[in-house]
């Protein structure tokens, strides 16, 4: 059977002790990232074209605000089981797909706001220097909006890292599986490895967003005159 | 060359609609440097940026060069014209090379030639080639302004649009920058439109100067002489102020005339 064959792949949590499980934690870890990464990336491509919508036609951004809160407030466990039977019950996308709904509830308000803030003498002179919508947008929109929507990101990023963990309660939640486990079995060892491991991963996910963004902006490093 | 040709802007519909600009009629020859001069409301913003089209005019027709700019796409349009505004309008996130390579960029120049260009530029505003790797918060604002005004060179525009270029800096940085495009326009011959609401700035740098009045309409358009001498209202006249230029041969405002008095310590 298939599903024997995947289980056999999976490391489990053996004994009592943290001796011996590295490998259980390392697997689950890596997981964690994984989707934390897939759904912070692919969330960033569905907000950036919604935000790009949003900021050239106003009227549609209150709509946009609203379908963004709405699917933050379908439980996680209720958007799984509303997701599986379309994608699968038994890989990666019903998780997948839920945290990357769940990420453009903050990336498109932070997306949108940064690129309302960038000031409209610099998008007269985009303009005037005849600039056209799109150029103007990934030119020079997006790039001064980037300080703001690195803000986004770490969020995003922390959310995700946190939400993540639910997914054990069907079988895929990277490090949700230890706390699962972990209480399942009356493993205390396995269950705070979980904690401590998913706590680990938001502050050095979110110490690399502000690294990146630190790189991606070289003139607010470069200091006035 | 630019020709406005009836041109008419209303803000708004019907019975509120607000005019901004009234039936305005106004050619600029080749080479001219014609002053909209006019205090803040009185359309002259307007105007400039409907020749660029980044205002649409309700009525009337713009010609450049005979052309009308309603024929073509707006950014064709904007890629052949020059513009200069207050604050510079720089990119923050560009270094100053990239800023004045912009529009060469956007017509696809390669990266040598407008590269070239830039340097060129930097050199023809007065700023030393190491300005060029910086970011335009590095500079002074009289800096910044230099490159905008390289950058609104770059592509080698006749028609250049100046939006209060030199209103954001101080007056000792103003007069030099006034005096270097004066400089600048006698070896380039641009035909330029520029808006100010400084009236010295207006005598020294227009061929002709516009007075605008609130509503959008030319009150005098005249040599700076011309409306010194015979102001056509009370209006251009309180406007304008009493001022003793002094002109050079080419009947070009040249400085202001100075009484120097001796104190001869009685007080009278």
């Amino acid at each position: 059977m298939t599903g024997i064959g995947l289980l056999a792949d999976i490391p489990i949590w053996s004994g009592r002790q943290l001796a011996g499980n590295w490998d259980v934690i390392w697997y689950y870890t890596a997981q964690h990232v994984r989707y934390t990464l897939v759904a912070v990336g692919l969330g960033s491509l569905i907000a950036i074209p919604l935000s790009y919508g949003a900021v050239r036609r106003p009227s549609t951004y209150p709509a946009l605000l609203t379908i963004t809160n709405a699917i933050y407030a379908i439980p996680s466990i209720a958007l799984f089981v509303i997701l599986a039977p379309a994608l699968g019950f038994t890989n990666d996308k019903p998780i997948i797909v839920a945290m990357t709904l769940y990420t453009l509830v903050i990336l498109v308000r932070n997306i949108v706001e940064a690129i309302r803030s960038v000031p409209d003498s610099i998008l007269r002179a985009a303009d005037g220097m005849g600039y056209r919508p799109m150029a103007r947008f990934f030119g020079v929109e997006l790039p001064l909006a980037l300080p703001g929507i690195v803000a986004g990101l770490r969020l995003a990023v922390v959310s995700t890292v946190s939400l993540i963990s639910v997914g054990a309660l069907v079988g895929r939640g990277g490090l949700g599986k230890l706390f699962k486990d972990g209480r399942d079995r009356h493993i205390v060892v396995e269950l705070w490895s979980g904690v401590i491991a998913v706590v680990v991963i938001a502050l050095v996910l979110d110490a690399l967003v502000v690294l990146v963004g630190w790189f991606a902006t070289p003139w607010r490093r470069a200091g006035t005159a | 060359m630019i020709e406005l040709d009836g041109v008419t802007k209303r803000f708004g519909r019907g019975e509120t609609a607000n005019i901004a600009v009234d039936n305005l009629n106004l050619t600029i020859q080749p080479g001219e440097v014609v002053v909209l001069l006019g205090s803040s409301g009185c359309g002259k913003t307007t105007t400039l940026r409907m020749v660029n089209r980044l205002i649409e005019p309700s009525e009337g027709h713009i010609r450049i060069d005979g052309e009308d700019v309603l024929s073509l796409p707006t950014h064709v349009l904007r890629r052949r014209i020059g513009y200069v505004i207050q604050q510079s309008g720089l990119f923050p996130h560009r270094t100053v090379l990239d800023n004045v390579t912009t529009v060469p960029r956007l017509l696809g120049w390669d990266k040598k030639r407008r590269n070239d260009r830039a340097r060129e530029m930097l050199e023809l505003v007065g700023l030393d080639q190491a300005s060029a790797k910086q970011y335009p918060a590095q500079l002074s604002g009289g800096q910044q302004q230099r490159v905008g005004v390289a950058r609104a060179l770059a592509s080698d525009p006749n028609v250049l649009l100046m939006d209060e270029p030199f209103g954001a800096v101080d007056p000792i940085v103003r007069a030099q920058l006034q005096r270097e495009f004066l400089k600048l326009q006698r070896e380039m011959s641009k035909t330029v439109v520029f808006v100010t609401h400084d009236v010295d700035e207006a005598i020294l740098l227009g061929t002709r100067i516009a007075v605008m009045k609130t509503g959008g309409h030319i009150e005098q358009i005249g040599t700076p002489a011309a409306l010194l001498a015979n102001p056509a209202s009370e209006f251009v006249r309180d406007f304008i102020g009493r001022r003793d230029v002094v002109y050079d041969e080419s009947g070009r405002a040249a400085g202001y005339k100075v009484e120097t008095l001796f104190d001869d310590g009685t007080g009278s």
